[in-house]
């Protein structure tokens, strides 16, 4: 919590100084309203001093116009500086999540980061208008008040304070526990975002299995367990707030009766009594506000923690001190010995590439052999455990981490468009794009006549993740964005599996034939994908079991060769058949 | 194509203060008693509290006025006696009241979360989750805290107030009247700030849950965003976003800030009434001093109700925006439903019939036009076609995921609309285009086929399909975490455990929409003896590009332009040589083009 406070509200020192002044003020007046009471009971009424009540009046009048005045100064004020720190709060742990590396997104929830940023920013956010207004506020009355009671009364004062310290240690007692009630219903509240989000984005699938009723009740045990922690959290509240309230009750009729002892034994003034019975409602008052403070600003730093545990995560994959920006990229690629390990088992072991500037790799290889994991290396989304990945002879660790990833068009197996219209979704390869270089990009991926067909063409929205468009018009799009961006790299990691085969066949072409060369890695599964690459890798548990091209494997009748005469096996039959 | 995209701001129909109030204390109903105790409970904190400055007045009026140290000492003991109860009482209630509330809570966001279990993928296609998510959490969080002030405040500070107004009327009408003559400016105030600010409240919710959206959509697609180096472009549009929120936000509160200044102004103005009256009440020896004092608290406790019951109204307010957004979902129809009297399903055989069946999604052009065909049961169909031609569209019918516009579609001679359509879909395995996983262990998610099967099924299933060896090379076997959306996995793998699902719920109809496409060569040789040992004797609809997918179908369809154009075995096709001729050739064509 002090984090926030320090770094992101003493940014904007003006909205807490005018609100607090106007605050300061409003008390300030505030401690007239007793003293204008007692002139008018002491004076006005029993001192008969007529002349005086107009002054009286005009007083408490004025007070309290110019009271609302600063009132509504404070609050607005302070609501605007709370929302200046959610917006700051917001923006840097939006950029820092997207700095992190792949990995983190591998174990992490989209419902949690979105319950992170979400409802914890909020929570915060409402603590510092609210929490922090009420807390200054209440820490100035109760000083106040006291010093004004120990003027009136020293003794009386004293007494008046005589339940603090109880109050207080009820306080103390009460943030202890409910600080880790919170940290459990801010966790649980992740859980529920996440279980919600995956059900949501799911949906297609538990409907197709008729799992409704499943889904329902899983949500219901979460839901429950939320409830338990909520009550938790009363129960704390229960069992702190009343005994705190009872205090500060205690505390009035302390010094009522007390100090109604004095007045009978004449060493106090009746009016003094009802002066000093005024000013105690400003101490009794934030002393009943301690528990409902420590409450929000317990709440409000559960949630800082949360956001500070992500906050303070280094992102693995950074630029490094002395990066090297390449003057003149060419889109030589070289794996030199290259292990990965994911989790600590090897995913990749001893891999030697070289892919010379317009080159093409392609990629074959079981489920799971660890192809993506090799192309996923090129754009540093993971660091290589052993040995060194190369770009135009420079490791790919060394060199300016934008500029890489700049110059690399990867186009992953999990399509994702955003929910936007084609257009600006084949425009993420390049803003500043023409119309013509998207037409033109989409007529490669061979897009450009099914979006043509659309109603609204290139300015169709597409759904979340492209919902509403087939796996194949998915990829072609994300093939397109990635030939829009106009890289020396070319990643199609199995981007191609949806489409039918001519498509495939046709697009791959116009990607070959085009008129800039361009070093391409492609993953594919059908021969007819990777027949005409240069050189054809083999993956098999990730090491290099077959490598060459599609003439020399042939030759060797290895694994290529099995999946040639697999894809093929009939098509030949059917030429002798027909011939 | 989709309704409601991530930036742009949803339309939502405005309701009735009156309706939402009434809607939402319907839901206080099962609590009844509960509420009754709680509200008794506050009504003697509230009485102890309303006494407290009474019994101080009787106090110094009477036993310090009087010199009685007695009395004085014995008002006092029974001061802190009701007080200790009142602290009881209070604990009580607090702990009544959270249960209550978050009881209806847990009651709202089931009913919403089952609700939107039973809308049909049109709602899905038409809105980014992140919205949806916005309702079913953020909008329902905020309802809590109406329902905890309805209760705590309302009721028993409007009980307070009664009390309050009528003890002072009951004191001096007179001076009463002066406290309060300022009320109805007050309440035409409100009201102004009322309906203004709602729609700004409706406003600044509606931003908030594009923010939602947009945050979500993001984090989904951060592999996207990373490569194509796009992180800087996003931070601003988001936090562009989130500035619009907050302006929403600053424009709103400019508004409910008015609530407290305008309150404080009030009881200023009431006090300086009721001064400027009681001195001339003195005067005329109508009023005690000490009257004049307990007037004074009371005054003060005049207003705190007041201010806690503008408060709840506040928040009300605040808050209504969201009750709207809940109850939009919850009053939207679910297009997709078993009929009234609808039949259970009974074993399916397998035959399918689609008798001139067309249909186009919302706003969108025909994807089916009057396609009709019969399949016997047992037969193994293959659909072939150009991307978009219609293939999954006639697959979604079958499973009843959208309704045809026009004609029917037949399973066993039963309208797939007349049957209940859980026991329809559960006798129906299904792969989808979109691989889906569930961030848990392999284990749990193959068993989404069929709940209660052993973990020998699961695995007996996944080696069916050639997922087991695979499975058995991580680090935690069965029992890996494969992450959100099967992240952990690759794409083929993801579709092979997926492939293992549909096989344990046994289905007695299978389909499989381009299930395949990510599994290389090798492993769909396996795949595919699976497939056979699992197609004997069910009716089956395989899509697919890899031709050698699906050459072994008893049946082949070629889809393309919304109708069926061709039909026949392999071989019959071949010879016909139409459009599957073509689509078989290209496979091969550059064989003989080179490149």
């Amino acid at each position: 919590m002090k984090r926030v406070l320090i770094k992101y509200v003493s940014k904007y020192k003006i909205y807490v100084i005018i609100p607090f002044t106007a605050m300061l003020l409003s008390i300030a007046l505030d401690m007239f309203n007793p003293y204008l009471s007692k002139i008018m009971v002491d004076r006005v009424i029993r001192g008969k001093e007529k002349e005086l009540l107009v002054m009286v009046l005009l007083g408490i009048g004025g007070i309290s116009i110019t009271r609302s005045i600063l009132g509504y100064i404070n609050e607005y004020l302070f609501d605007y500086l709370s929302s200046l720190v959610s917006i700051d709060l917001k923006r840097d742990l939006f950029r820092h999540i997207q700095s992190l590396p792949f990995k983190y997104f591998d174990g992490m929830n989209t419902g949690e980061l979105m319950s992170r940023i979400g409802e914890d920013v909020d929570n915060v956010w409402r603590n510092v208008s609210f929490g922090t207004r009420i807390f200054i506020e209440n820490c100035i009355y109760f000083i106040t008040a006291s010093i004004i009671l120990f003027k009136i009364n020293y003794r009386l004062a004293l007494i008046s304070l005589v339940t603090m310290p109880f109050i207080a240690y009820f306080a103390l007692m009460l943030e202890k526990k409910i600080d880790k009630a919170y940290e459990k219903i801010s966790d649980q509240a992740a859980i529920l975002n996440t279980t919600a989000q995956e059900n949501i984005a799911g949906v297609r699938l538990v409907k197709a299995f008729a799992r409704e009723r499943h889904e329902i009740l899983k949500f219901l045990e979460m839901n429950k367990t939320s409830y338990k922690l909520n009550m938790e959290q009363a129960r704390i509240i229960a069992n702190h707030f009343p005994v705190m309230e009872f205090l500060s009750n205690i505390s009035i009729i302390i010094v009522i009766s007390v100090g109604g002892m004095l007045v009978i034994g004449e060493r106090l003034s009746l009016g003094t009594l009802v002066e000093f019975n005024g000013y105690m409602w400003m101490l009794i008052w934030p002393m009943r506000m301690l528990g409902w403070i420590t409450n929000v600003m317990a709440q409000s730093s559960a949630s800082a923690k949360k956001i500070f545990n992500i906050m303070d995560l280094e992102p693995e994959i950074k630029n490094s001190e002395n990066a090297v920006k390449l003057k003149e990229i060419k889109g030589q690629i070289n794996f030199e010995d290259v292990s990965f390990k994911y989790n600590d088992e090897y995913v990749l072991k001893n891999i030697n590439i070289e892919a010379k500037p317009g080159q093409t790799i392609a990629i074959m290889g079981t489920t799971g052999s660890g192809k993506t994991s090799l192309v996923s290396l090129i754009g540093r989304f993971y660091d290589v455990s052993d040995g060194k990945v190369l770009f135009d002879g420079v490791d790919i660790r060394d060199m300016d981490l934008k500029q890489l990833r700049e110059n690399i068009a990867y186009v992953s197996q999990d399509t994702f468009l955003f929910s936007e219209t084609i257009e600006e979704n084949v425009r993420i390869g390049n803003i500043d794009a023409s119309l013509d270089e998207i037409y033109e990009a989409c007529k490669k991926a061979c897009a450009h006549d099914f979006i043509e067909e659309f109603e609204d063409g290139y300015k169709t929205i597409i759904g979340e993740r492209g919902i509403g468009l087939s796996g194949g018009q998915k990829q072609r799009i994300s093939i397109a964005r990635a030939i829009l961006k106009n890289a020396k790299v070319l990643i199609l990691d199995d981007a191609t599996s949806a489409l039918d085969t001519e498509t495939e066949y046709q697009l791959l072409k116009n990607l070959y034939h085009g008129d800039k060369k361009i070093t391409t890695f492609i993953i594919a599964h059908r021969i007819s994908a990777v027949k005409n690459a240069d050189e054809i890798i083999f993956l098999e548990n990730g090491r290099i079991v077959e490598r060459g091209n599609h003439d020399t494997l042939l030759k060797k009748k290895g694994k290529y060769y099995e999946v040639y005469c697999e894809q093929f096996k009939d098509f030949e039959e059917f030429n002798r058949q027909v011939i | 194509m989709a309704k409601n995209i991530v930036k742009q701001d949803e339309d939502i129909k405005k309701k009735s203060n009156f309706e939402i109030t009434i809607r939402l204390f319907k839901y206080m109903k099962p609590y009844k008693f509960k509420v009754f105790i709680v509200i008794l409970l506050m009504i003697f904190v509230m009485a102890c509290n309303i006494a407290n400055p009474y019994l101080l007045k009787t106090a110094i009026d009477k036993y310090i006025a009087g010199d009685d140290l007695k009395g004085l000492l014995k008002i006092g003991i029974f001061m802190v006696g009701i007080n200790l109860i009142a602290m009881f009482a209070s604990r009580i209630r607090i702990k009544s009241m959270a249960s209550i509330s978050n009881n209806i809570l847990l009651t709202i966001r089931h009913e919403l979360y089952s609700h939107i279990q039973k809308l049909s993928f049109q709602f899905f296609d038409s809105r980014p989750v992140g919205k949806i998510l916005a309702r079913v959490i953020g909008d329902i969080n905020s309802l809590q805290e109406l329902f905890t002030n309805s209760v705590t405040s309302f009721i028993p500070e409007l009980l307070t107030l009664i009390c309050v107004t009528i003890v002072m009327f009951s004191m001096n009408y007179k001076l009463a009247l002066s406290a309060i003559v300022i009320l109805p400016f007050l309440a035409l105030s409100m009201f102004f700030i009322e309906t203004v600010s709602r729609k700004r409240w409706q406003v600044f919710r509606t931003k908030r849950s594009s923010v939602n959206a947009f945050t979500h959509e993001e984090f989904s697609g951060i592999r996207v965003v990373q490569s194509f180096t796009f992180e800087e472009k996003k931070s601003k549009a988001f936090v562009e976003l989130v500035k619009e929120m907050m302006g929403a936000f600053m424009k709103a509160v400019k508004l409910g800030d008015l609530f407290w200044p305008l309150i404080e102004f009030s009881s200023g103005i009431g006090i300086v009434l009721v001064y400027w009256y009681s001195v001339k009440l003195i005067d005329k020896g109508n009023i005690t001093v000490g009257t004049l004092v307990a007037f004074t608290s009371y005054i003060g406790m005049f207003w705190r109700p007041i201010m806690n019951i503008s408060n709840f109204y506040n928040s009300l307010i605040t808050n209504f925006a969201a009750a709207e957004r809940v109850f939009e979902i919850l009053d939207t129809k679910p297009d997709i439903v078993s009929i009234h009297d609808a039949v259970k399903m009974p074993r399916i055989k397998g035959n399918v019939e689609f008798k001139n069946v067309t249909f186009s999604y919302e706003d969108g052009g025909v994807v089916l036009d009057d396609v009709s065909f019969k399949v016997n049961s047992g037969e193994t169909i293959a659909l072939v076609g150009p991307t978009g031609a219609g293939k999954t569209t006639i697959v979604n019918l079958i499973s009843r995921f959208y309704d045809a516009q026009r004609g029917e579609v037949l399973i066993d001679g039963k309208n797939v609309k007349d049957v209940d359509i859980e026991s329809l879909r559960s006798q129906m395995g299904i792969m989808l285009q979109d691989t889906f996983l569930f961030s848990t262990t392999i284990m749990e998610n193959i068993r989404y086929g069929k709940l209660d099967a052993s973990d020998e099924e699961v695995i007996a299933a996944a080696k069916a399909v050639g997922a087991h060896e695979f499975i058995m090379k991580l680090e935690n076997g069965y029992h890996t975490e494969v992450n959100e959306r099967g992240s952990r996995l690759s794409v083929g793998q993801r579709q092979l455990i997926s492939f293992a699902r549909a096989l344990l719920s046994n289905p007695r109809i299978l389909i499989l929409d381009e299930a395949t496409s990510n599994i290389d060569t090798f492993t769909e040789r396996i795949v595919q003896r699976g497939i056979k040992k699992l197609l004997y004797g069910r009716t089956s609809f395989v899509i697919a590009h890899r031709l050698s997918t699906i050459r072994d179908a008893d049946r082949i369809m070629v889809v393309d332009g919304g109708k069926i154009i061709e039909e026949g075995t392999h071989d019959e096709l071949l010879r016909c040589k139409g459009l599957y001729y073509d689509l078989y050739m290209t496979q091969y064509r550059f064989l003989s083009e080179g490149a």
